[in-house]
C-alpha cells in the first residue's frame, strides 16, 4: 500500500518535473507548492459550528454537505475526463480567530485538502489567510463581507483568497440609492451590528453613499436583547427609514419592538436578515414594510432553473427553506468544482487560478463572475417582506 | 417630558431582569463566598424549560414559570452537589474556576444538544400596548415588573420570617458557629442555591416572552450585567441586588438614548471598576449583619 502510494507520488513528481521543463521556470515553482490532487479531490470546512456564529455556521455547513454529496452522485468532478470522488473534512473553528488560524494549518499541513470552503465571518476569515498562503492552498469564504477582506495590506489582491458573497460597499451602497431613490425616504437612522466587520462595513458604506441626512447612528452588540431605549431615542427624530445592517437573530428583535413602540417607518437590511427565523422572531404581525439587499431570494430562485433545483433538494433533505448561508456555502462548493474543471486539475494552486478565472458561473445565488480583487460580481435583489412573507423582490442594476 | 418616562419604563424593565438574576449572585455569595459565574446559563435554563414546555405540554404562562422555577432550583441543586460541594474546602479561586467551567459546560452543552440558533419563544401571552399620557408600556412590562417585584417581596419573606431563611442568615454569618446550634450547612446552601437559581429561571421565561428570541448564549452578557449590579448593590446583600439591578438597567437605558449605544456595555462596566474603587462594599454593603 504503501509502496504504491510512493509510486504514485514519484510518477507524479516526474510527470510535474517534465511539466516543469517544458513550460519553463514558473509553473516549476509553482507546483512544488500546494497540496497536489490526491486519490479523491478533498475540501476543506473551516467553520463556525459552535459559538457565536454557529448558527450562521451550521447552515452552511448544511449547504456544503448537499453540495458535496450531489457532486458525488453524480461520478465526481471531472478532472481531465476521469471522475473524481469529493471528500470533506470538516473542522469547527469555534467562531475564534486562533482556532481558525489553526485548523487552517491543521487542513492545508495535516489533512492536505486541495481547497477550504470558509469561515463563515470576516475575522476568522482573515485569521487563516497566512496559513492558507504559506501552504498555497485557495479558500472560498460564503459569506466574509469586509471590502478588504481578499486584498493584502498594500492593496495587491490575496492570491488564494476568494468570497461566494458580496462585498459590503457594494451591498451598502446599494441599500443608500434604494432608500433615497425607491422609498424617498430623506432622513434615516442607522443602527449597526458593531460586533462584526460586517456591520459596521455595511453602516460605514451605506453612510457614505446615501444622499439624505443620516439623522441618528446608533449600534448594538451580538446578542444583545433589548432595543427599547435605542428605539424610543429614535422616535421624535422624525425619521422616514431605518437602515439595520446585521445578522437576523437581532434584526428580528428590532423589527418586533420598533413596531411595538409604534415605529412603522420601512426597516432596510441586509442579507443577513434574509433568513426566514427573521419573521419568526419579529412575529408576522410586525414584519411588515421591511427591505433587505440580498443575492439569493426564494423568489426570483423559482423562476431560475439552478436555484429552484437547489431549493427542491434543500427542503427534501432538511425540512426547511433554503437560507442566504446554505446557498452560498451551496455555491462556494461549485466554485471549487468548476475551477478544477477548467483547469482540468485538483492541484490546489490549480484550483486557485480556476477561481480567478470564473465568468459568468451558473451560481444558486446568480451569475457569478470573479473580479480581478476576487470578488464575486453578480446581480443584487431588494426582497420586501409584507407580515412575515416575501411579497415583492426586485432587481436592482 | 414623554421621551423621558418612555426610557425610564424600558429601563426598569431592564433593570428588573437584572435585578432577579442579581438576587442569585448575592445569596450565593452572602453564604459561600462563591461567585457562581453558571448563573446566568440557568436562567438560559429556564428559559429554554419554558419553550419546550409551552410548545409541547402547552402549559399556560404561570405554568411555565413556576415550573421553570421548580427545575431551575433543581438544577442549581444539583450544580452545587455535583460540581461545588466537593471544592467547600479548597481555595476560593478553585470554586471560582470551576464555576466558570460549569458557565462553559451549560452553554456549550445546550448548543450542542439544542443547536446554537436562535429560536422563537412561543407568545402565549398576547402584548397589548396601553399608551398612558403619551408613554407606551405593554402588559408584558407590566407583568414582568410585578412578577419581578412579587418574587422580590417573596424572597424577603422567606428570608426574614422562615426557619430556613433564619439557617441562611446563621450560616452566612458564621458557618462553624451555625453548626453548633444545630443547623445543617449543606441543606441550607442547597436550599440557597435552590432559591437564587428558581428566581433565575422565572427571569429566563419572563425574557423568552418579553424578547421572542432565546439561544444558548444568552445567559452570558445578562450574567455577567447581573454579577455588575450585584456588586454595585453590595455584594451578599439582598435589598442592595435588586437596587444595583434596577439601577444597572436604567443607566444602560439612559446612555443609550443619548446616542452613546456603542458604548453601553463599556458604562456598565466603569461603573463596576468605579464602585470596586471608591466604595468597594457597594451601596448597601456596610449593613454587613443583614448579609444572606
Amino acid at each position: 500500500m504503501e509502496k504504491k502510494a510512493f509510486k504514485k507520488i514519484m510518477s507524479f513528481g516526474t510527470a510535474m518535473v517534465v511539466a516543469g521543463m517544458l513550460a519553463g521556470c514558473s509553473t516549476a515553482k509553482s507546483a512544488s507548492k500546494g497540496n497536489p490532487a490526491g486519490k479523491t479531490i478533498k475540501i476543506g470546512v473551516n467553520m463556525e459550528l459552535s459559538g457565536a456564529a454557529a448558527g450562521y455556521g451550521n447552515s452552511q455547513k448544511q449547504g456544503i454537505q448537499l453540495a458535496v454529496d450531489k457532486i458525488n452522485k453524480a461520478g465526481g468532478i471531472n478532472v481531465n475526463g476521469k471522475k473524481e470522488k469529493v471528500t470533506l473534512v470538516i473542522r469547527d473553528n469555534k467562531t475564534s480567530t486562533s482556532t481558525a488560524a489553526s485548523v487552517a494549518a491543521q487542513l492545508v499541513n495535516k489533512d492536505k485538502v486541495n481547497a477550504i470552503v470558509g469561515p463563515a465571518t470576516t475575522n476568522a476569515g482573515t485569521a487563516q489567510i497566512p496559513n492558507i498562503t504559506k501552504g498555497a492552498v485557495p479558500s472560498v469564504s460564503p459569506s466574509a463581507t469586509d471590502p478588504d477582506y481578499t486584498l493584502q495590506k498594500n492593496g495587491k489582491v490575496q492570491d488564494y483568497v476568494f468570497r461566494a458573497c458580496y462585498q459590503n460597499n457594494f451591498q451598502g451602497s446599494t441599500a443608500a440609492k434604494f432608500a433615497y431613490t425607491n422609498l424617498k425616504a430623506k432622513r434615516v437612522a442607522v443602527l449597526a451590528d458593531n460586533s462584526s466587520d460586517y456591520g459596521t462595513g455595511l453602516a460605514k458604506a451605506f453612510k457614505k453613499s446615501y444622499k439624505g441626512k443620516i439623522v441618528a447612528s446608533q449600534y448594538f452588540q451580538e446578542g444583545d436583547k433589548d432595543y427599547n431605549a435605542i428605539l424610543t431615542s429614535f422616535k421624535n427624530k422624525k425619521i422616514d427609514a431605518i437602515y439595520v445592517p446585521g445578522y437576523y437573530s437581532e434584526i428580528g428583535l428590532i423589527v418586533k419592538q420598533a413596531r411595538q413602540a409604534g415605529i412603522n417607518v420601512p426597516i432596510i437590511g441586509s442579507d443577513g436578515m434574509a433568513d426566514p427565523k427573521l419573521a419568526q422572531i419579529a412575529g408576522s404581525e410586525n414584519a411588515s414594510n421591511i427591505y433587505y439587499t440580498t443575492p439569493f431570494s426564494t423568489r426570483v430562485a423559482n423562476q431560475k432553473n439552478t436555484a429552484k433545483k437547489f431549493m427542491e433538494d434543500y427542503k427534501a433533505r432538511y425540512g426547511e427553506e433554503a437560507p442566504t448561508f446554505s446557498a452560498l456555502a451551496y455555491d462556494s462548493v461549485n466554485m471549487i468544482k468548476q475551477a478544477i474543471e477548467t483547469e482540468k486539475s485538483a492541484d490546489s494552486v490549480k484550483i486557485a487560478e480556476g477561481l480567478a478565472k470564473i465568468k459568468n458561473f451558473d451560481g444558486v445565488t446568480g451569475h457569478i463572475t470573479v473580479d480581478s480583487k476576487h470578488n464575486a460580481n453578480k446581480p443584487i435583489v431588494v426582497e420586501t417582506l409584507t407580515n412575515g412573507k416575501v411579497s415583492a423582490a426586485k432587481e436592482i442594476k | 417630558m414623554q421621551t423621558f418616562f418612555q426610557q425610564v419604563i424600558n429601563g426598569l424593565s431592564l433593570g428588573s431582569i437584572y435585578a432577579l438574576l442579581a438576587l442569585g449572585y448575592t445569596m450565593v455569595y452572602g453564604i459561600i463566598k462563591l461567585i457562581n459565574f453558571a448563573h446566568g446559563d440557568i436562567y438560559m435554563l429556564g428559559a429554554f424549560w419554558g419553550y419546550y414546555v409551552i410548545n409541547v405540554w402547552h402549559f399556560n404562562f404561570i405554568a411555565a414559570l413556576l415550573s421553570a422555577m421548580v427545575i431551575c432550583g433543581l438544577s442549581g441543586v444539583i450544580i452545587e452537589y455535583f460540581a461545588y460541594r466537593p471544592l467547600r474546602h479548597s481555595p476560593r479561586i478553585t470554586a471560582l474556576i470551576t464555576a466558570i467551567g460549569v458557565s462553559f459546560f451549560l452553554e456549550n452543552g445546550m448548543a450542542y444538544l439544542f443547536g446554537s440558533n436562535a429560536r422563537d419563544f412561543p407568545q402565549i401571552v398576547k402584548q397589548v400596548n396601553y399608551n398612558i399620557g403619551g408613554v407606551r408600556i405593554s402588559n408584558i412590562q407590566i407583568q414582568i415588573l410585578a412578577t419581578a417585584c412579587i418574587l422580590m417581596l417573596l424572597l424577603q419573606l422567606i428570608i426574614r420570617y422562615t426557619k430556613m431563611g433564619r439557617a441562611m442568615r446563621a450560616v452566612s454569618v458564621d458557618n462553624d458557629a451555625a453548626q453548633l446550634v444545630g443547623i445543617n450547612p449543606n441543606l441550607t446552601i442547597s436550599f440557597t442555591f435552590a432559591l437564587g437559581s428558581a428566581l433565575a429561571g422565572a427571569a429566563g421565561v419572563m425574557i423568552g416572552l418579553y424578547y421572542n428570541s432565546i439561544d444558548p448564549l444568552m445567559g452570558m452578557t445578562p450574567g455577567i450585567k447581573a454579577f455588575v449590579a450585584a456588586v454595585v448593590g453590595g455584594i451578599g446583600s439582598v435589598p442592595g441586588a435588586s437596587l444595583g439591578g434596577f439601577l444597572i438597567g436604567l443607566l444602560e437605558t439612559l446612555v443609550q438614548s443619548v446616542g452613546l449605544s456603542a458604548y453601553k456595555d463599556a458604562v456598565v462596566y466603569v461603573v463596576l471598576i468605579v464602585i470596586l474603587l471608591i466604595l468597594p462594599t457597594g451601596i448597601f454593603g456596610k449593613n454587613v449583619k443583614e448579609k444572606v
